[in-house]
């Protein structure tokens, strides 16, 4: 029976693209519909009423929101190449920083980009020592899972992409090798996975994009 | 499973410990309870959730696990064959996930605002709370339990709120049963589990509480 799997995203999402990688990685054909944000699609409205936001997955008409449940959800349907830990401590610990990697890095990533110069500093620490945990979960292993690439490495991808075009727009390095030599090296492996690799979303278009939303950000927040 | 030593490190007042507790105690499992002094945290504390800092922590044979919701479903994994929390269906446990992930990222912190703030955002809290409840009411439907026919995941994240509803019912000046009729009737129901009563908090003493931590912040 053919199923019929399609995926919501936006051109620039990094909640989608783990969802790209997942379903790269299980062998998974679908359909992209690619959404305007300031334009919403009356099936994405239909499919995510509750907030409106991509990434959904719809399969077989049924829509399934929120990435890192559509990362589990994905993995319970196709068994096959398993992205999360079998042993539910290993699988607890993997949802555990999966959730850190959203609530506090990239949110304090995020604060130090949109930051004033002033606040810079305050905010810089705030992300450096969250980067310094992920850092440390990292020391002798190749991918957060172990060998191969799982659930944890597609929650944190973004780092590998995102992170260096707030960095260049910034003029701010955050992640370098000296500091961060495990991360450094999860990202070199991360992005030369073939699975990873043809995703990424053009990046002069993202910094343009970015560098948008930042002048805008520090625009409506002038101190007076 | 015989053997098994597993603590809570939580307060009494938080919803988010009390979930691990009607989540253990749906499943019959023996555990201690250690109530954390958040302004003088324990040395054990500290060492099982350095990351965060936070309650709860589950202690299972030593292992700590941390964030409510992650706790819950590791309880419901290891335990799989007492009261299954989320469903067997991978389409239903994923709804059950959205779900309780959309309790945790609005329900707390828009009934904190309805206690911490005044005037016009006071107003604009309760009205979203409202909201959500709503939303959380058209979910639930003409369902016993979120879940279906029996308790389940959802119920766990939620329930624990309806202990905090008096605080924010008194302050907010609204009367969570005359906006969502339905949604109360499904906590009354929940409340005659001895799983969830056992688990709860007396509302009085939250909304004691909530007076005492607004003098301690200063808040009027």
């Amino acid at each position: 029976m053919a199923e019929e799997v399609k995926l919501f995203r936006t051109w620039s999402s990094p909640y989608a693209l783990r969802i790209v990688w997942a379903l790269k990685l299980k062998g998974i054909e679908y359909e992209t519909i690619f959404e305007d944000l300031t334009n919403k699609s009356p099936s994405l409205l239909q499919y995510n009423p509750t907030h409106g936001k991509v990434p959904v997955l719809v399969r077989d008409g049924k829509p399934v929101c929120e990435s890192l449940v559509i990362l589990e959800y994905v993995d319970e349907i196709w068994k096959h190449n398993p992205l999360l830990p079998q042993d539910p401590y290993e699988k607890s610990m993997a949802r555990f920083w999966a959730n850190f990697g959203d609530d506090k890095l990239m949110k304090s990533i995020w604060q130090l980009f949109i930051a004033h110069e002033k606040d810079q500093d305050v905010a810089a620490v705030a992300a450096l020592e969250n980067l310094k945990i992920v850092e440390e979960q990292l020391k002798g292993k190749k991918f957060f899972q172990g060998e191969t690439i799982g659930y944890l490495d597609l929650a944190f991808g973004w780092i590998a992409n995102l992170v260096s075009i707030l960095e260049e727009i910034m003029s701010l390095k955050l992640v370098d090798g000296e500091r961060f030599p495990h991360l450094s090296s999860w990202i070199q492996h991360f992005i030369d996975a073939p699975v990873i690799r043809d995703c990424w979303p053009p990046r002069d278009k993202m910094i343009i994009k970015f560098q948008v939303m930042r002048e805008n950000y520090l625009a409506a927040a002038t101190p007076k | 499973m015989a053997g098994d030593k597993v603590v809570v490190l939580g307060t009494y007042v938080s919803m988010f410990s009390m979930r691990a507790q009607v989540a253990l105690n749906e499943k019959g499992i023996e555990y201690e309870k250690k109530e954390e002094d958040l302004a003088n945290k324990s040395p054990l504390f500290l060492e099982m959730n350095p990351v965060h800092k936070k309650i709860p922590v589950l202690i299972h044979n030593g292992k700590p696990v941390c964030e409510s919701l992650i706790i819950v479903q590791y309880i419901d994994e290891v335990w799989h064959d007492k009261n299954p929390l989320l469903p067997s269906d991978p389409y239903q446990r994923a709804q059950a996930r959205f779900w309780a992930d959309f309790v945790d990222k609005k329900v707390y912190d828009c009934g904190r605002r309805i206690w911490a703030t005044k005037g016009e955002e006071k107003e604009a809290a309760k009205k979203e709370f409202i909201g959500i409840m709503k939303t959380l009411e058209g979910e639930l439907g003409n369902k016993p339990y979120f879940g279906g026919e029996d308790f389940g995941y959802v119920d766990v994240a939620l329930i624990p709120f309806y202990c905090w509803f008096h605080a924010y019912e008194n302050f907010g000046n609204f009367k969570t049963e005359t906006e969502c009729p339905k949604l109360v009737e499904w906590a009354k129901r929940c409340m005659q589990r001895e799983s969830v009563s056992k688990s709860l908090a007396d509302p009085h003493k939250i909304y004691e509480f909530v007076v005492s931590l607004k003098k301690k912040l200063g808040i009027e």
